[in-house]
């Protein structure tokens, strides 16, 4: 009886997390009507900062959603078995992830309406036009992908799928780096470091994510992870946090060695006021350090550390990326190099920003669609790893 | 018999003149609307060339004619659209400060046009950029991509527009150079306001016309040249 009620309890627990999720999703779709009614004046952004709080979790579900399937590619292309048993699952979290990054990406466009004028003017030059077709392309083959894997008929047929899943995804996350990098005019941007830089923050912060669904899942489930497996995932996080760290930091050393590029990296690491606290205290510290202590420093490293390592990159991946994005926009543009400007609009002034909570909402609603798709998901499919007793690979 | 074929034949008249008149003002206007049927020509690159030298600081008739000629409100508001604005600059090195009035500066490779994913941004063939309102989804990309900070978001619902002007909520706009006046035979507005004559418009293509005369002349610059984007804009005395 006790298992009953405690099957019960569990089924009211699933509905009022499906009924979080369905609000959150609500009152993402209500601050869309309102955009659309009132228009953009009712968020913070403006024609100094463009792009806002919208894009930082469209951008981290996008670049994360990439990182994840990281997991099923280690199983799929290099055959490690503790990752084949994870591959369903990063696969899920790849495409309930990019599902929320798109709609938030697209409720924020100026004309939502016309998504279907996206959809059949193709401009070939355009980098986000790219990213559109990068962007379905994915979403199918993670399909296909899962199917072969789903489908025991089709197993033949999941290297291939993996191999294409894993080329697909490292062209997907380019083309994310290269709408910024191909920003010639703006000191933030324009720099061929921002692909790979991408690339390698989409580890840390997949992998991160990862780790934390993995966790509610075997808690779910009251299984325990073997802690031989979670020894070996924890130190690929390690790695993957030293690796993007390693490319932030080498991308603001190249900055700082281009005279031209020397005063936005002052600001942006120094002397921009809540940017460079940001930077240093938000995304160094709490999203890279504290992690990599969890991680590696003796006597931690257990379950609860690597978890909460994990949410502390996710959280430094939200600072990171509004210092990159919100940042990036409020050092004033260059247009007279050598001049001192000014201008009704706001030529040589730092671009204030102040996010309203309608941006807000429609953020949170990326990660309420992909926490939903996810959650139904995994109640309706076997998504659960099923590891056999450890053996080194 | 013969009565009631005079009868049919009066009605028949008679309907057919009342469609006349009414079909009749419709087809002139639409062909008023549609203007001109023919396609600008490749041959033509129009352009600028601003004095600086004329430019008087404070001056702002440039700013007040394209608010009146394109229907902006002339706000300052960060969230309202500027189309053109004045900038005073001033040399860090030596002290010498100028004023000069920045639009679009109608690229000859603009990056508006390279990023925009529905092809709503474009360059007719006379070198206007311009922006399809239909077309734009309004993602913001070529405001991030201009090296002029020339564009602008429409943020609000708009009333009372000109109908020479189109303009639409949620989409980017920018100077258009005026292209419905340039498509009359006119000048752009902030040209024939300028009050000391330092904005000076013309066909950078025709050898003969004052502006590419001009050109041969006196020593003019691109801004941010570096980028070779081959401005239409062109500035002197900078």
């Amino acid at each position: 009886m006790a298992t009953l009620s405690a099957l019960h309890t569990k089924n009211k627990l699933f509905y009022l997390l499906l009924a979080l999720g369905g609000l959150m999703v609500l009152a993402g779709l209500y601050a869309v009507h309102m955009m659309e009614e009132h228009g953009h004046i009712i968020s913070g952004m403006n024609n100094q900062i463009v792009w806002g709080l919208p894009h930082v979790f469209a951008i981290f579900l996008i670049v994360a959603a990439s990182g994840v399937l990281n997991v099923a590619s280690i199983g799929s292309v290099f055959g490690k078995t503790i990752y084949k048993a994870r591959a369903p699952l990063a696969s899920l979290l790849s495409v309930a992830m990019l599902a929320g990054g798109l709609t938030v990406l697209m409720l924020d466009l100026g004309r939502p309406d016309r998504i279907i004028v996206a959809a059949t003017n193709f401009n070939i030059t355009s980098v986000f036009a790219w990213n559109i077709v990068l962007y379905s392309g994915m979403f199918s083959l993670v399909a296909v992908y899962l199917w072969t894997m789903m489908e025991q008929c089709m197993n033949c047929w999941t290297k291939p799928a993996g191999f294409a899943v894993f080329a697909w995804r490292f062209i997907l996350t380019t083309g994310t780096g290269l709408i910024f990098a191909f920003l010639l005019a703006r000191q933030a941007y324009g720099s061929a470091l921002l692909p790979p830089m991408f690339i390698v923050l989409s580890f840390a912060w997949g992998l991160a994510v990862f780790h934390v669904v993995q966790a509610v899942i075997y808690a779910w489930n009251e299984k325990v992870l073997d802690p031989t497996i979670l020894q070996r995932k924890k130190n690929l996080l390690g790695i993957f946090v030293l690796g993007s760290l390693y490319m932030v930091a080498t991308y603001h050393f190249t900055n700082l060695y281009f005279a031209n590029r020397v005063e936005f990296e002052h600001f942006i690491l120094f002397d921009g006021g809540l940017f460079p606290n940001l930077f240093w205290w938000g995304y160094v510290f709490f999203g890279n350090l504290i992690p990599l202590a969890l991680i590696y420093l003796p006597g931690l490293g257990q379950t609860r550390c690597v978890m909460a390592a994990s949410m502390a990159v996710v959280l430094g991946a939200f600072v990171f990326l509004y210092v990159f994005i919100i940042g990036g926009q409020a050092f004033p543009l260059s247009i007279f190099p050598g001049f001192e400007v000014s201008s009704t609009f706001a030529d040589g002034q730092i671009n204030e920003y102040h996010p309203s909570v309608y941006e807000f909402l429609v953020g949170i609603m990326g990660l309420a669609i992909a926490f939903m798709i996810t959650t139904v998901s995994v109640r309706v499919l076997n998504f659960m790893p099923q590891d056999k007793h450890y053996i080194a690979d | 018999m013969s009565e009631v074929n005079n009868q049919r034949r009066a009605f028949l008249k008679t309907s057919l003149g009342a469609a006349a008149v009414a079909i009749a003002p419709g087809m002139l206007l639409f062909d008023m609307a549609h203007g001109s049927t023919e396609p600008v020509s490749g041959k033509v690159r129009w352009g600028m060339l601003i004095d600086t030298n004329q430019c008087k600081p404070g001056c702002d008739e440039c700013v007040t004619a394209c608010n009146t000629e394109n229907g902006l409100s002339g706000g300052k508001l960060p969230t309202d659209s500027q189309w053109i604005r004045k900038i005073e600059i001033k040399d860090i090195s030596t002290g010498r400060q100028s004023s000069l009035p920045m639009m679009c500066q109608h690229c000859e490779h603009p990056p508006c046009v390279d990023v925009c994913p529905t092809a709503a941004s474009f360059k007719r063939a006379d070198g206007i950029v311009l922006v399809d309102k239909h077309r734009c989804i309004g993602c913001r990309y070529c405001m991030m991509a201009c090296p002029y900070k020339a564009r602008s978001f429409v943020h609000e619902p708009l009333h009372d527009q000109n109908p020479d002007v189109p303009r639409g909520k949620g989409t980017v706009e920018s100077c258009t150079l005026c292209v419905h006046r340039i498509d009359e035979g006119l000048q752009p507005a902030c040209a024939t306001s300028c009050p000391n004559k330092a904005i000076l418009f013309g066909d950078l293509n025709d050898p003969n016309s004052p502006i590419a005369q001009k050109l041969r002349t006196v020593a003019s610059t691109q801004v941010r040249a570096d980028l070779k984007l081959n401005t239409g804009i062109r500035y002197q005395g900078l």
